[in-house]
């Protein structure tokens, strides 16, 4: 086989890669998305939880956020993709002995990066609760909005706009760990780069596109994020 | 006055009887009390001496591996780091560019890629390697890891650095300039314990996300912890394998948050009013 250009090796279609590469960062962009409301709403209430005046919800939730964010996230992954099938194997043998269980890997891996994600995000919406005074509820009750209408009109608004660089932080991360589910089959950047290094021998190639498109991502989300808080802003000037 | 202060400061009644916050706290704390003895009672039944006798010593080792990888890329780091926040820092256009981007990339990409890039992509100039005689270095998958890890560390590392610089007030650099006090004793005497008080959590973090990210050099053919369990789980498809060193994991990251927190306490004892 005649040595390939570089050009060919990246065009799109059957002789290049670049079509697979994109459809993998396609893959990457609807994991990470998918799992970004999953992720803040578990982050939310645990965040809820951990300023309760209840002890035992307060345990609960530091012991959730003591593990997932003590696992190192391939472990977390592996013992989800891994174990999941097989406790799930047992619970079903009582009602159906023959059967088998499979993990989708994008199922599995949107589960463990939502509950990573989640543990990191409930610290920032703690301490954006945190920085939020105790009069915007007692003002809210003044009014008599009941207790769901006072966080939902008076303290998320509030909240979202302090929690919104730290959830940043935790978007780019989650964007990020998505390439680990690359180990457990999922067809996402890194994998289909992998697999077109393998082919082709150019690895630092393919390598190097695969991190051009994190990169490209990054940046993309950055923009975005500033747009969001741009308009953030200017809600707020209008009050 | 004084009534009032005490109004405000007595804490609020607790609640009696069971409100739906409480049934929700006790069934949580009863899910997990569950889900551990689950796991406990799991160990205890799967008990296998032989996989433990077989695994145990190569867990050890792989332990040793992680410990090693972690300690020499995170110097190694922080040794490079200095430069980097030189140059992020500096006022040359040029320099604090090429800084900025090495900071962002580093940042900006996961370290999975970065060290495939390292282990596999540096195998595509393996002639130009040879011929300056590097290759025997990255021939090796450990070292390649090391290598990886320490750019990846060596970026958060920087601008670590620079934002406990930044956070010491320009009147210190000034203070220290009147008294006739050089750069580099001000940055030495003044600046630094002051900056590192601030650096040290941020620091601490980063140990403990490089000890958590570096059961990924598994994956490039690395025996670490991570390493063993993989190894572990492929011969006996005994998912124990991979609850063993999520504990390890789980120990190790508790140990190293909380002893940062004790150093923290006592080294801003003075601090405190």
């Amino acid at each position: 086989m005649p040595a390939q250009s570089i050009w060919t090796l990246l065009s799109w279609g059957p002789e290049g890669w670049l079509d697979d590469i994109a459809y993998g960062a396609l893959i990457t962009v609807a994991l990470a998305l998918a799992t970004l409301p999953i992720g803040l709403a578990i982050g939310f209430f645990i965040a809820l939880a951990k300023q309760s005046e209840e002890p035992s919800l307060r345990l609960a939730a530091n012991i959730y956020t003591t593990v997932f964010r003590g696992l190192p996230e391939l472990v977390t992954l592996f013992l989800f993709f891994f174990g999941m099938p097989i406790l799930l194997q047992h619970l079903v043998r009582y009602f159906r002995p023959d059967a088998t269980i499979d993990v989708n890997s994008f199922v599995a891996g949107m589960i463990v990066l939502a509950l990573i994600f989640s543990s990191y995000a409930s610290e920032v919406f703690l301490s954006a609760f945190r920085a939020i005074p105790k009069g915007q509820y007692e003002g809210g009750y003044a009014i008599g909005l009941s207790n769901w209408l006072t966080m939902r009109k008076v303290i998320v608004p509030q909240l979202l706009r302090i929690a919104f660089p730290g959830l940043e932080n935790c978007w780019l991360s989650l964007l990020k760990d998505t390439s680990l589910v690359s180990v457990v089959g999922l067809a996402e950047t890194l994998r289909n780069a992998s697999i077109a290094a393998r082919v082709t021998k150019h690895a630092f190639l393919f390598f190097g596109v695969a991190s051009l498109v994190f990169l490209g991502l990054a940046v993309m989300s950055s923009f975005a994020t500033s747009a969001i808080l741009r308009s953030l802003g200017r809600r707020e000037a209008q009050r | 006055m004084s009534a009032t202060a005490t109004m405000v400061e007595r804490p609020p009644p607790r609640a009696r009887g069971w409100p739906r916050r409480r049934i929700v706290g006790y069934a949580l704390v009863c899910l997990w009390i569950l889900f551990g003895l689950g796991i406990v009672s799991y160990l205890y039944f799967a008990w296998n001496a032989e996989f433990f006798a077989k695994y145990a010593p190569a867990y050890l080792r792989g332990l040793g591996v992680t410990l090693s990888l972690v300690s020499i890329s995170m110097v190694l780091g922080a040794m490079l780091s200095v430069p980097v926040a030189y140059g992020r820092m500096s006022s040359n256009r040029i320099l604090s560019g090429l800084a900025y981007c090495y900071v962002y990339f580093f940042r900006g990409t996961p370290l999975l890629v970065q060290t495939y890039l390292v282990y596999y992509g540096l195998g595509s100039f393996r002639i130009e390697l040879q011929s300056v005689g590097l290759w025997d270095f990255f021939k090796d998958a450990f070292n390649c890891g090391v290598f990886a890890f320490a750019l990846n560390t060596a970026a958060y590392q920087a601008e670590i650095l620079r934002g406990a610089i930044e956070s010491v007030p320009r009147g210190q650099w000034e203070g220290a300039a009147s008294l006739g006090l050089h750069k580099l004793q001000t940055l030495r005497k003044i600046i630094l314990p002051q900056a590192l008080i601030v650096a040290l959590r941020p620091y601490g973090n980063e140990l403990i996300l490089m000890v958590k990210a570096s059961a990924i050099v598994a994956i490039i053919t690395v025996y670490d912890l991570m390493g063993n369990a993989k190894l572990a789980f492929a011969n006996s498809f005994d998912i124990q394998a991979y609850i063993w060193v999520a504990l390890v994991y789980l120990v190790m990251v508790e140990i190293l948050r909380h002893g940062i927190e004790w150093i923290e306490r006592r080294i801003t004892i003075h601090l405190k009013r």
